[in-house]
């Protein structure tokens, strides 16, 4: 029972920041039509200027919180100036293109990034110091970190943040109202290139954050891991149902879950064939048979109607 | 005689070979309803589309409350205020009637980034107000009974009055209907009759492109006939309909 629990933890902490980063997936499409898979890179970035700025502050005397706060504002801002970058340079001048243009773009940055990060990083892991006050709590027989409630936490109120974003502001109008129909939007005054660049700086924000998160989570980073995390953050986006932020929440949180009790249960159920090595395998296992069965994901529309 | 509002002088369109627009040139002035009317594919809905910034002109310039109109810049047009509404209704089918309204507002209202994550009382008094605004013109043009229902849920009839109201939240100096009649019935057409009259009579100088002969010149003041995409006459009602030139863009020259 107690596998059971601690694996429910382990694939909400892991839910919650592929839900962060589907996000970004997801409002991209929702105005542009366009899968972003430089995203990825985006996240790593963040995570890579996070721990640098931190380990750099680490024998500051500074309290381990403040000093993860101005790894994660720093990092925020790098990333925010990332994904504007990658906007202009990448998609702004294919907008009239066809899709397969700018997607091809879209794997070249992905590729400059990484190797840019490789230069100024190198090719080694990262290890997360040591700051953070890391208790472990009882809950039913399992064990969670005070840096994994603090993951949930922050996780969810950035969710709903972005969603009162949307939902109640006068910005948020005009991007769903961008989403919708963009020479309509135009007609009332929304000036569209500045929401789709606004929307490429609020999703890189949450790649940042949920950078940090993985750091922090797994004491690690490197300049690849934005490639697999944006892969499968890209599958949670559309188990959801891409172009809806509540579906990428959604999936998000179901794709942890799935991931992390397939990885706990796989060893007892193929009897210690397959291990929890792979884990990964779950994740795209989940995004062939959503795309094969229900390819407008969980809550999103028939694709037609976006046509 | 009353100031020009709207002078469009020499305006040309062309779509490859096909002249679209071809040296169109007309004056409304403040106050007026004026008419746009013509065949089907004389060039009414181009005219509209270049005069709101969605074309670029090949030729020609519009001159809209004493200053020329940048070409292809729809959010100028709005700055400017030129509101429209189509002849197939483009509302944001996924958001409510009263957001629709609201999405109107952008054009005149200011709250940014900082507006939105700090929440400050200047961002929450704009809102409001931005709320109560909606409120107001859906009342004026009769859909406030179906506020939060989604716009594709309204009827067809509420559909048009809605696209009306979200132009209309834009303060538009000149409102530009495409067939708003189109698709309804007489009842219908009456209180849209109705709505565009209080309308100008509120100070707003209305552009109408109708098909509904009977519409037209029950309401316009002043109507220009497009053919071919170039202008064949320009008078009051009256005086149009009895134009032979007129009528023989509309019933064809072999007339006995």
């Amino acid at each position: 029972m107690d596998i059971f629990i601690q694996q429910i933890i382990n694939g909400l902490v892991l839910g919650s920041i592929y839900a962060l980063v589907a996000l970004g997936y997801t409002m991209v499409y929702g105005i542009m039509g366009l899968i972003n898979f430089a995203h990825g890179e985006v996240v790593m970035i963040g995570a890579l200027v996070a721990l640098s700025v931190i380990k750099l502050l680490a024998n500051s005397g500074l309290p381990g919180v403040v000093i993860v706060l101005i790894g994660l504002m720093a990092a925020a801002l790098v990333c925010m100036a990332v994904g504007f970058a990658i906007e202009r340079v990448a998609y702004r001048p294919l907008r009239k293109a066809p899709k397969l243009a700018p997607l091809i773009t879209a794997i070249g940055v992905s590729i400059v990034l990484q190797n840019l990060a490789m230069l100024i990083w190198g090719r080694n892991y990262h290890a997360f110091p040591p700051i953070l006050p890391n208790g472990e709590h009882e809950i039913l027989g399992a064990t969670i970190t005070s840096v994994q409630i603090a993951i949930i936490i922050i996780a969810a109120a950035m969710m709903g943040g972005l969603i009162l974003l949307i939902n109640r502001t006068r910005l948020g109008r005009a991007m769903r109202a961008t989403a919708e129909n963009p020479g309509i939007a135009q007609l009332m005054g929304v000036n569209i290139n500045q929401i789709i660049s606004l929307t490429f700086v609020i999703g890189s924000a949450l790649a940042a954050v949920a950078g940090l998160m993985v750091s922090a989570n797994y004491s690690i980073a490197h300049y690849y891991m934005g490639f697999v995390l944006g892969l499968k953050a890209f599958t949670a986006a559309v188990l959801g149902g891409i172009g809806n932020l509540a579906g990428a929440m959604l999936g998000g949180i179901l794709l942890g879950l799935i991931e992390s009790l397939g990885a706990g249960y796989i060893g007892d159920l193929t009897g210690g064939f397959f291990g929890s090595n792979y884990q990964d395998v779950f994740a795209f296992l989940v995004l062939i048979c959503v795309l094969v069965f229900r390819p407008s994901g969980l809550v999103g529309e028939k694709a037609a109607e976006r046509a | 005689m009353s100031a020009l509002l709207l002078e469009a002088k020499g305006v040309a369109k062309h779509f490859g070979g096909v002249k679209a627009l071809h040296d169109v040139s007309l004056s409304i002035r403040k106050g007026e309803i004026y008419g746009l009317i013509g065949p089907n594919g004389a060039g009414k809905t181009t005219f509209f589309n270049v005069l709101t910034g969605l074309y670029h002109p090949d030729g020609g310039e519009i001159v809209f409350a004493g200053e020329k109109l940048k070409a292809s810049a729809p959010h100028e047009a709005a700055a400017r205020g030129i509101a429209r509404t189509f002849q197939n209704i483009r509302l944001f089918a996924n958001m409510t009637a009263r957001e629709n309204v609201m999405v109107g507002r952008h054009v005149r209202t200011s709250a940014g980034v900082m507006g939105a994550v700090l929440c400050d009382r200047r961002t929450r008094a704009e809102e409001a107000a931005i709320h109560r605004r909606a409120e107001e013109l859906l009342y004026y043009v009769g859909v406030a009974d179906r506020a939060d229902d989604l716009a594709k849920h309204l009827s067809y009839g509420d559909q048009r009055r809605l696209e009306i109201a979200r132009a209309l939240a834009t303060d538009p100096q000149l409102l530009a209907l495409d067939e708003p009649a189109a698709g309804m019935n007489s009842t219908e057409t009456e209180g849209l009759r109705r709505l565009v009259e209080g309308i100008r009579a509120d100070g707003i100088t209305v552009l109408l492109i109708e098909h509904d002969v009977k519409l037209v010149m029950g309401l316009c003041d002043r109507v220009a006939v497009l053919d071919y995409g170039q202008k064949i006459s320009e008078d009051v009602p009256s005086i149009v309909q009895k134009d032979p030139r007129v009528i023989e863009a509309y019933l064809g020259g072999a007339v006995a």
